[in-house]
């Protein structure tokens, strides 16, 4: 890796065990990220990748085991961490407008009694524009498309400025074109050296966006570079004989690799 | 606008319930009434007035954020369920203590939030069923009390007053502590304003930047079951929730920012409070609670009819505006059809009224109507002796744009979505009158500028490009 220089990883967790009315949902799931990796989670439905990033912020507690970013605690480096949560968990008619929600990323740095002024007004707008929505910055969210709404809560990671990104399936219900703008800004928050985890379920799409996997069900099944995780043996373990996934996926797989040897040529 | 229709609303409601009771009271008395209550005069007027006024106030800021949190109904638990606690209260001292009445029933309170929890937890019923057993269940204890304690020997003279509230019957240590309460929750609501609203819209996400959203939300819940205790020597145990939930609900169709929806919901809390004292106050003995929550009820009405952008009326009006100018679009057209299958000129051709009535298949009497449209919008000059009618250039303008729409729309579908030819027209008919410049621009683009349409017509020109050219 070209890491090497990096003193601790992006994200450490270790031994950790989430149990929920004490039924474990995650078990010892163990592993380090390097800094400036754009990370894919993959698992099955209820494999526990919500619950991952989750636990991995500190929203739910452990019941063994512990999580560290850039060498230190997560409650001491929460404004080094930002958040993409679920678009469905969200109350979509709550009386708030785009620039209310982006501005929301700022509290973090803000402390509890101060508010946002014109540098953070600043920061809200350009986050806007970088998603392109800087013309809806005074819409009700509730007048927006999936995609939108989306990409709203992308401007709102973005300005809190972090160096360590949790999204929860950002592509869900999302447009292509939206699809395609998403990538490009991860990838370019990536090249500025910040971490992304990305909970993802297409996995056609995997090797093209994605240079870590965590692979995920309900235990850790590995994790590493996605040219040395992404097989089928490892898809089969983690989608547990699941037979006819594994077929297609090892067929989207070779059709993959053609391409991409086509595109190096 | 719409506020000051509320407002003449209100004013007119007083006078209603005037007019209504003035064959049980002589005017004399009702207009006495309202002096003594204006002049502010009584020092039970006046704490009466200023301890609903300050509970609007209270209530509606809390209620703001009950409302967008989808808390109404643990309002509604938590107003029942002090009552017993209320009843405990007294029989603590055998008297209307006032601190013993307030920890009796926030004790109430608190206890019957844990019993959801525990319901909760340790079954698989969900909330609403849960709160609803909390909800019956310590009402009708506290019912059972409150009617054995009326047995006893001793002053229980306002107890009774507790289930629909009797503002007249506030004290100024009651006053007192609903200002302490107003007070408290303006201030923490005030200063943690954005915090709350982040917790408040996304609880994970506000964890995650370090806001506590879950102590937040049970200081809000401590600061709700203190609005409610105090709240019942004014509006009763049956209403507090109602004052907590529709000014904020009234609030919500009006605004689509919540720090305009808490404003105007404490507005409209401490108008329904104003209002519900002084409608109680004309005559002795009517429970303030119904008044209060009535005169909320009002504004609601208000609100659900005429605001702005959620109001039934302005939706209905915009919905009639927009079909008037469909109708008129499509007469232009049938005159521009007619024009176009003769072969004559737009821009000086005549149409005669029977040919309009034939192809609009409408009786002459509509089409009379439908030309005194097109005239009155500028958009065809008045009929000649013969009624033929000629279309001035802002109606051959539009009518050009509109068989353009219908034109391009039927092409786009038949080449790009595939989709036959004999079935693209219906789906046309509305498409046209509701694109907008940009799309047009961008299907002429998709369809590289084209000139007919599936059906081998000529699609017309837009007026500004045909320039003086005149087709």
């Amino acid at each position: 890796m070209s890491e090497t220089s990096q003193p601790s990883p992006a994200l450490e967790v270790h031994d950790l065990t989430v149990a929920y009315h004490k039924k474990p949902v995650l078990w010892g799931v163990d592993f380090e990220i390097p800094a400036g990796k754009l990370v894919g989670i993959i698992g099955p439905n209820g494999a526990g990748k919500s619950t991952l990033i989750k636990a991995a912020m500190g929203l739910l507690p452990l019941s063994s085991g512990w999580v560290e970013a850039f060498g230190r605690p997560l409650k001491e480096v929460r404004d080094r961490v930002g958040y993409v949560p679920q678009r469905e968990e969200i109350d979509w008619d709550f009386p708030v407008n785009v620039m209310d929600v982006v501005l929301m990323g700022r509290y973090g740095k803000l402390g509890w009694l101060k508010r946002p002024g014109k540098a953070d007004r600043e920061i809200a707008r350009a986050c806007l524009e970088k998603v392109r929505m800087l013309p809806f910055a005074d819409r009700q969210i509730a007048n927006l498309s999936g995609g939108q709404q989306q990409r709203v809560f992308l401007a709102r990671a973005l300005a809190q400025e972090s160096d360590l990104y949790f999204m929860d399936e950002p592509f869900a219900g999302v447009d292509a074109a939206t699809e395609d703008a998403i990538i490009a800004l991860l990838r370019e928050l990536c090249s500025q050296g910040k971490t992304l985890f990305v909970v993802h379920h297409d996995l056609a799409s995997v090797p093209d966006y994605f240079d870590w996997l965590v692979l995920l069900n309900l235990r850790l099944v590995a994790s590493g570079p996605t040219s040395e995780v992404f097989t089928p043996e490892m898809l089969a373990k983690t989608y547990g004989g699941q037979l006819t996934v594994m077929t297609e996926v090892a067929e989207v797989l070779r059709r993959n690799e053609a391409l991409a040897r086509e595109e190096s040529h | 606008m719409a506020g000051l229709l509320l407002l003449g609303m209100l004013m007119a409601f007083p006078t209603l319930a005037q007019a209504a009771r003035i064959g049980e009271v002589s005017e004399g008395n009702v207009l006495d009434r309202a002096i003594r209550f204006f002049s502010f005069r009584d020092p039970t007027v006046r704490i009466a007035v200023a301890g609903c006024v300050l509970l609007g106030l209270c209530c509606g800021l809390l209620g703001t954020f009950i409302v967008v949190r989808q808390f109404a109904l643990v309002g509604d638990m938590l107003a029942h369920a002090v009552l017993p606690g209320i009843a405990l209260g007294y029989l603590w001292t055998l008297s209307k203590q006032p601190l013993h009445l307030f920890l009796g029933a926030v004790g109430a309170g608190i206890i019957g939030a844990i019993v959801v929890s525990l319901i909760r937890q340790t079954t698989r019923l969900k909330r609403d069923t849960a709160l609803g057993i909390v909800l019956g269940g310590f009402y009708g204890f506290g019912i059972l009390l409150i009617t054995l304690i009326q047995k006893l020997p001793g002053d229980k003279s306002g107890l009774k007053s507790f289930l629909f509230g009797s503002a007249a019957a506030l004290s100024e240590t009651d006053l007192g502590l609903i200002a302490v309460v107003s007070l408290v929750s303006l201030l923490i609501l005030g200063l943690l304003f954005p915090q709350f609203r982040i917790a408040s819209f996304d609880p994970t996400f506000a964890t995650s930047v370090g806001i506590p959203s879950q102590a937040m939300h049970y200081l809000l819940m401590l600061l709700l079951a203190w609005a409610v205790v105090s709240a019942l020597q004014a509006v009763g145990v049956v209403l507090v929730s109602a004052l907590l939930v529709i000014p904020a609900a009234t609030a919500y169709l009006l605004t689509d920012r919540l720090h305009r929806m808490a404003g105007l919901s404490m507005l409209f809390g401490m108008i329904a409070g104003a209002a519900g004292a002084f409608l109680s106050a004309l005559q002795t003995g009517l429970p303030t609670g119904p008044f209060v929550v009535l005169s909320a009820s009002a504004l609601f009405v208000g609100a659900f009819l005429f605001a702005p952008n959620h109001g039934v009326v302005p939706r209905w009006s915009r919905q009639r505006h927009q079909s008037r100018k469909i109708r008129r679009e499509n007469t232009l057209k049938a005159i521009f059809h007619l024009l176009e299958n003769e072969g004559s000129d737009v821009a000086e051709g005549k149409v005669s009224h029977q040919a309009l009535v034939d192809q609009r298949r409408r009786s002459p009497l509509l089409v009379d109507g439908e030309i005194a449209a097109l005239v009155r919008h500028g958009l065809a000059e008045s009929p000649d002796e013969q009624g033929r009618v000629t279309l001035t250039e802002a109606g051959r303008a539009r009518a050009m744009e509109i068989v353009r729409n219908h034109r391009l729309w039927e092409l786009f579908l038949t080449n790009a979505a595939n989709i036959a030819p004999d079935h693209v027209h219906d789906d046309a008919e509305k498409i046209e009158h509701i694109l907008g410049e940009d799309i047009v621009r961008e299907l002429e683009r998709s369809l590289d500028q084209p000139t007919e349409d599936p059906h081998g017509r000529v699609i017309p020109l837009a007026m500004e490009e045909s320039g003086g050219s005149g087709i």
